[in-house]
Formats: C-alpha cells, structure tokens, sequence
C-alpha cells in the first residue's frame, strides 16, 4: 500500500516535469524575468541603479526600493539562486519530456509499415483515385518507377485481384527534435565546464613589461604558468578623421626563460597559449609615466636610422651636423579655434606630436613639431626627414584572459542544434499506400498519404508523381 | 556611381506598392492587385541594383584604407550590412522579397497590404532617425568575417517573422467576432503604438535642427512629443495617443468584411503565419544566437555575457519557442497562438531597436 502511493508521487512529479503546461510556464517566466536584467544595470554600483530608479520611484524611495531589489538579487540577476533555479527547471523539463515522449516516437519509427486496403486508404487525410485503361501490372510498374524517381523506397504485398504498394520516407527526422533538445543540454553541460574549470579576468600591460599573473578581480590575480610580455602597443586610426582602425599590441609569450611565442594581436584575433587565450580588449595611458620618443632619421638621400630618446637627450642627423632635441610633447596635437593657440584635445594618444629643436651647425635654431599620423610633417629644409614612430612606454595594453576549456563543446552543439533543426522544420516523415485493383484493361488505383507537416507540398509530390505516371501509362498504350 | 537614387527609386516604389495594395483592398479591382505587383517588384530590383553598387563602394572604400586585402576579405568586409542604416535598408529587401516569394506561391495579393506597411514603416524609419548613410570606416569590432553571416542570417530571420506578424494581424482581423475579445484588443493596441512611436519620432525630426537629428535616437527620443518636458505638450499629447488607440481598436475591426470578401481565407493566413516562423526560427537560432554568441567569442573570449542585446534576443528566441511549443504539444490555435507570433515580432523590433532606443536612455550603452 505504502509502496504504491510512493510510487504515485514520483509519477506525478514525472508527469509534472514532463508537461507541456511547465514548458509554457518556465519559456513565459524566463523571458519576463530576463527582461529585469535588462533595465536594472547588472553587477553595477549600487548608486548607479538608485540613481535609476529614482526615475520611476522618486528619490526618497528609490534607496529602499533598491535593497529589497537587491535582496531579491536583481542587482546580479542572471547569476541569483532563483534564476538559476528556473535554468534548472527549465533543463529538468527538457530531459523529462524528452525521455517521456521518445519511446513513442521510437516506436512509431520502428513498427513496420503495413499496407491497406483501399477503404482503409480513402479515409487518410491525402487522398487520390484514378482509373486507367491498361494492365494492371503496367500500371503497377509504372507507380513504382513513379515513385522511385522520387526516392520512395517500395515494398509490395499482393491480393486476390489488387496489389498494394506501401512505402515511407523521412522517418528518422521525427527524431531531429530530440536532438535538438538534446543539444541546449549540451551547451548548458559547456557552460558548466567553462565555468568550473575555467576561468576569466583582465590584465593591464604597459609597454614593455610583462606579468605572469591575470586578475579575476583587482584584488584576485590568477596564475598563467608562464610570463606574457607587451612590446609595444599601438591604436591606428583611419585617415582624415580619429575612427579607429585597429587596436593592436605585440605580445611575447615566454617560459623557463625562453620567448616562445610572438603576436602581434587584434580585436576579433587574439592570441592562445596552452589554453589560454589574450584579447585585445582596451588601452590607456598610465598615469605619470615618461616614455622615450622614437624617430626614425633619414638624411637627404641616406639610410634611415632608428634612435630612441629620453627628453632633453641630443641626437644628429647622421652625417649632416644637424643636432636635435626633444623639446615637447602632446598626445592629440590640434590648433584651438578661438585661440590659434597649440593644444591637446585629448589624453589618450590620438595624434600624437613630438616638438623638436633643430640645431643647424650654422644659424638659428628651430623648433617644428612631427606628428605621428602625417610623417610628411617631419621633413626639414635640406630635404632630410624625421618620422615620429612612437612614443614608447606611456602606454598600457588591456587584455581580456580566459580559458575556456567548455567552448568547443559549445560550438559542437551549435552544430548539431543548427542540424537538426533544419531537419525538424524542413524534412517531413511521409507514408503513402496504393492500392492497385483491376484485370488485364482497366485498373483503378487509389493513392493515400500521410505527413507530419507540411501537407501542401506533400499533396503537389503526390500529384506530380501521379501526373507523370499517368503520361507515361498513356505514352505506353499508344 | 551612387546607390542613393536606386535606394530613393525603391522606398517611392515600395510607398506607392503600399498604396496601391491599400486600395485593392477596398476597391477589389484585380488590374490594381496587379500594378501594386508590378510596383513592388520594380522597387524590389532597384533595390537590389542599389545594394549591389553600395557594395561595390564599400568594396573600394574598403580597399582603399586597407590596400593590402585580399579579394575575398574586402567582400566581405565591404558587405553592405554594417550600421543602422545598412541593416534596416537589408531588412525591407528581405521582407519585400519573402512578400514576393509568398505572392507567387499562394497566388494571392491580399496579404501585401499588411507586408508593405511594415516595408513602409522602416523605411520611414530611416529617414526620421537621422542615421547616418554615408559609407563609414569599420570599426575593429566589426572587423570580423562574422559580420556579414551573422547580420544576414538574423535579418532574413527578422524578416520572416516580419511577414509572420503581418499574417497574424490580418488573421486575428478575420476571426475576431467581437471588439471585446482580448487576443483583438492585444492586436490593435500593439499596431497603434507602432504607429504612434514612428509619428512621435516624425514630429522630434520635424522639431530638431538637421545637426540635432543625427542625435535623434539617442538624446531626442519622443522628446518633442510623449516625453516633452512641457507638461502640457506631455498630456496633450498622451491624450491623443490614447485616443488613437480607441480608434484603431474601435474601426480595425471594420477591415474584416474587406478581408472576407476576397479570396483570402484563415487557414491560408494562419499557415503563413507559422511557414514563417518555421523558416525565421532557424534563421535566428543560427544566425543570431549561436554566431553572434561565436563571434562575441572570438573576439572579447565571452560568448554570453547576459548583455541587453543578448537578452533581448534570447527573450525573442522563448516567445518563439513557446509559439511552437503552444502550437504543436500544447494544442493551442489561432488567436492565441497568432498573439505571440505578433508578440514575437515586438520582441524582434526592441532587441533591434530598443535596446539602443530605450535602454541607452537609462545607462550609458553604445549605439552600435
């Protein structure tokens, strides 16, 4: 007694699990709840989403609001124990209902197709009748070659005076739904994997140093096994105007000592090592630094040569007794409108400028300045030229870092998922039955079928094989 | 050569098919259902001429910042796909080509004077939003060979789901036998908004100084009109937008007897309705989630990040889950199951423009 009740329970909370009516639920809550995370910043600081729900609750409200939002953990809404809990239903329901429903579905694959009798084929939802003046054993191979030109694989049973063909096509793809199914739990699994034995943070190089460490978090550093070292990092913009082009560092993986591995990378091309892998994701200047100005010199008709300087240091023109020296310098050089004045109209690098005093052996000095963007600015009288190639070690490359060993996974079931749901939307399971009845010169034949969905096209096939039977039975007589 | 002409000759085109379709429907004359067909496809081929030459710009345009691409790479970097202005102009192409697909499958042309409108509607878009149509440099985010699958892809999922609500609409008109249903009143109070936001925006353009609506979307939102600052100007015109809403709902029923007395019958409705999902439902799946999420990977090593474009195509991608959830297991039909398809597209319009729309009002996210 006990033991049947026990048994009762578990099979209404399987029942439970396997309904429709849960699917509806959890599908309608995922999508409203979503939409919470979307309006209250996620992750943010809590005076950003008073500051926004001020909005709707007015000042004095908007702080109490926010706890008993916060409580209810929609400031981290994605990652809150009842949201997860909802994922948790909604995959429960997946797996439930799928294993509920496939042994039907298996079954009805798996039972042998039998054929019917005419009555039986005139009550299906398609259904055709035609008569014929000929054979019944023309029109018979006629059907065949009909439907085999159709890639309907025929089998025949045989009465007193009728022949009955029976055949099916597609039948696997009723099962293109499980698969699908099956591959949201795989990327469910992914996420798992990615999450538990993986991981994601951010590491800020400046030029020229390197760090063997990532941070989850500023106070959370995880450990690489090896070092990654920033040469240079550089942002290039499109001509006339300051829309970036690419942003791009040179990173250098070394191990026991040893380069190992060179990049230079990009957004949309990162660079990976042992799994893990470095994105260009951001830049900045660091603050206070002083860098060493970089100018490649070439004078009238010579060899171009790279010299690297701190401020104040003294170079030569090679060969022409022309001395120089850095005098300024300006992260986004630009002439004020209102002032005529030189300035710089942003703290990131954006055009770059370098001022130099030029010493002739003879004469005055000058000063002109070189901008990064325009090296055509960087020749002087005489004909020689100075290229301001960087100002290098001001600068700080931002990487995201992760690992991810749950992605391809992913990108397995992404696969399998687009295939299968091609196969479920676009490929039908049909049956058709014939049955053939009649003597040596008049036959009729009646044609029924079913489809698991779309009956239109299925109705055309039918016809069209029907049509071309029907010619070539004519074809034959005459 | 410039596309902007062809692009110009194929909005008039698509306005006018508009039109045209319209007064078929009241006038029920078949030589007019047959120049709102002749008008269509001749905007549709100018359109397509236009994208091509646009195209071909972009190629050059992007060869000429990048001169060392390959063939190949500057295709599909110059993809005409690649702001705001590219995505909507591609998406009318694609719905104006699933309504002349369906036209000569179902050999009816009823159903173009709900398709058009929505052509019509987005391309009136384009023009109050202000955004821009020159050819702009690609930003490195958008360098990737993603881009044009994934963009492609979702918009011929979006505009399947286009031709889907359009469907739906005109169904729930047709089996409606009362005002007081509430799968109608959902319906009618849904296309009135639509209506009312596109009118809004006309008036901000008309408002704004042609430097200030380029900002139109971001800073000027219905600011001339719903959410003015003049409480005056507010309430007027939240009284006449609620008016509005009455009216469509009170003479919307009124398209029925028109909708009847052709030869457009429900269950032909209804199957456009779903063929419709079931050819955006992949589309998007594919296209949208699993390579926008593949690209967002291969590019900041995050493939889901619970961003608002992302949950809002998600929350898309569950409206037309449970349409065919509803639908094939669940046993619902017609008005219920035509609500969420209409539902569905609403998704669609506010994971695309929403989000940029409304949310980056609230917080500061970009506007790509």
């Amino acid at each position: 007694m006990e033991n049947k009740e026990k048994k009762d329970i578990f099979e209404s909370i399987w029942d439970f699990l396997a309904s429709v009516k849960l699917a509806i639920f959890v599908l309608i809550t995922l999508a409203l709840s979503s939409i919470i995370g979307t309006i209250v910043e996620q992750k943010a600081e809590p005076a950003q989403n008073i500051a926004l729900l001020a909005k709707f609750f007015g000042d004095s409200a908007a702080p109490s609001v926010y706890n008993v939002f916060a409580k209810l953990g929609f400031m981290d809404m994605y990652g809150s124990w009842w949201f997860t809990s909802f994922l948790v239903i909604f995959s429960l329901n997946l797996i439930v209902c799928s294993i509920d429903r496939f042994p039907k579905t298996w079954r009805l694959i798996k039972t042998p197709q039998k054929p019917l009798s005419d009555t039986a084929i005139r009550s299906l939802p398609v259904k055709k009748e035609l008569t014929f003046k000929a054979g019944i054993s023309t029109v018979k191979d006629e059907l065949l070659n009909g439907l085999k030109a159709s890639r309907y694989h025929v089998l025949e049973a045989s009465e007193e005076n009728s022949i009955r063909l029976y055949t099916q096509k597609g039948k696997y793809a009723r099962l293109a739904v499980y698969v699908v199914h099956l591959s949201i739990i795989l990327i469910f699994i992914g996420a798992i994997i990615g999450i538990r034995f993986g991981f994601k943070g951010y590491l800020n190089l400046p030029e020229g140093s390197s760090s063997n460490v990532l941070y989850e978090s500023p106070t959370k550093s995880i450990p690489l096994g090896f070092y990654v070292k920033c040469n240079w990092y550089e942002t290039e913009y499109y001509e006339g105007g300051d829309t970036p082009k690419e942003f791009h560092s040179e990173l250098v993986v070394i191990e026991d000592g040893k380069e190992v591995l060179s990049k230079v990378i990009q957004v949309n091309d990162p660079l990976t090592y042992k799994g893990i892998t470095f994105f260009q994701s951001n830049y900045g200047m660091i603050p206070n630094a002083v860098g060493q100005v970089v100018l490649d010199v070439t004078p009238a008709g010579g060899q171009e040569k790279r010299i690297w300087l701190k401020f104040g240091d003294i170079f030569e023109i090679p060969g022409t007794g022309i001395r120089g020296r850095v005098h300024d310098f300006s992260p986004a050089l630009t002439r004020d409108r209102a002032t005529g004045r030189l300035t710089s109209y942003s703290d990131n690098m954006v055009n770059p400028a370098v001022a130099i005093e030029f010493i002739p052996p003879q004469g005055d000095s000058f000063v002109g300045w070189i901008l990064k963007r325009y090296p055509e600015t960087g020749v002087i009288p005489g004909g020689h030229s100075v290229k301001f190639a960087d100002y290098w070690g001001v600068e700080y490359t931002g990487l995201q870092v992760s690992k991810d060993p749950g992605v391809w996974l992913i990108y397995l079931a992404s696969i399998i998922m687009g295939i299968s749901l091609y196969i479920c939307f676009f490929i039908s399971s049909k049956k058709i039955w014939v049955d053939i009845t009649g003597d040596k010169k008049s036959v009729s034949v009646v044609v029924g079928g079913t489809t698991n969905r779309n009956r239109l096209n299925f109705e055309n096939e039918i016809d069209r094989i029907l049509a071309h039977v029907s010619r070539a039975i004519e074809g034959r007589s005459n | 050569m410039n596309s902007s002409v062809f692009f110009d000759i194929s909005a008039g085109a698509y306005i006018a098919a508009m039109i045209t379709y319209i007064i078929y429907l009241v006038i029920r004359n078949n030589t007019v259902s047959l120049i709102a067909s002749g008008i269509t496809i001749f905007g549709f081929v100018s359109q397509t001429t236009a994208l091509a030459i646009r195209w071909v710009n972009s190629y050059d345009f992007w060869m000429s910042s990048h001169p060392m691409s390959g063939f190949v790479e500057a295709l599909l970097r110059g993809a005409p796909l690649r702001n705001l202005y590219e995505s909507l102009i591609f998406f009318v192409w694609s719905l104006i080509l699933a309504h002349i697909l369906i036209e000569f499958k179902y050999k009816n042309r009823s159903l173009g004077a709900f398709v058009t409108p929505i052509a019509a509607m987005a391309l009136l878009f384009i023009d109050i939003s202000g955004t821009s149509k020159e050819i702009q440099p690609l930003i490195p985010a958008l360098q990737s060979n993603w881009l044009l699958f994934h963009v492609l892809l979702s918009f011929l999922g979006y505009a399947a789901f286009g031709v889907s609500f359009g469907a739906a609409a005109a169904y729930l008109i047709m089996v409606t036998e009362s005002k007081k249903e509430i799968p109608y009143i959902i319906g009618s109070v849904i296309i009135a908004i639509f209506i009312i936001v596109l009118v809004g925006m006309g008036i901000d353009f008309m408002s704004l100084s042609s430097a200030e609506r380029a900002e139109l979307i971001q800073s000027h939102f219905l600011k001339a009109s719903l959410r003015s600052a003049s409480g005056g100007v507010a309430t007027v015109s939240w009284i006449i937008s609620i008016a509005f809403i009455f009216i469509v709902w009170q003479l919307g029923l009124r398209l029925k007897s028109v909708l009847g007395s052709l030869n457009l019958t429900h269950t032909m409705l209804d199957e456009i309705e779903y063929k419709s999902i079931a050819v955006g439902f992949p589309l998007f799946t594919i296209g949208g989630l699993i390579m926008g999420a593949i690209w967002a990977n291969s590019a900041w090593g995050k493939y889901w990040t619970w961003d608002p474009k992302e949950t809002w195509s998600l929350i898309t991608w569950f409206v037309y889950a449970l349409y065919l959830h509803a639908r094939f297991v669940g046993g619902w039909r017609g008005k219920r199951v035509a609500i969420l398809a209409i539902i569905g597209f609403v998704a669609v319009i506010f994971t695309y423009l929403g989000v940029n729309l409304v949310l980056s009002g609230l917080h500061a996210y970009g506007s790509g």
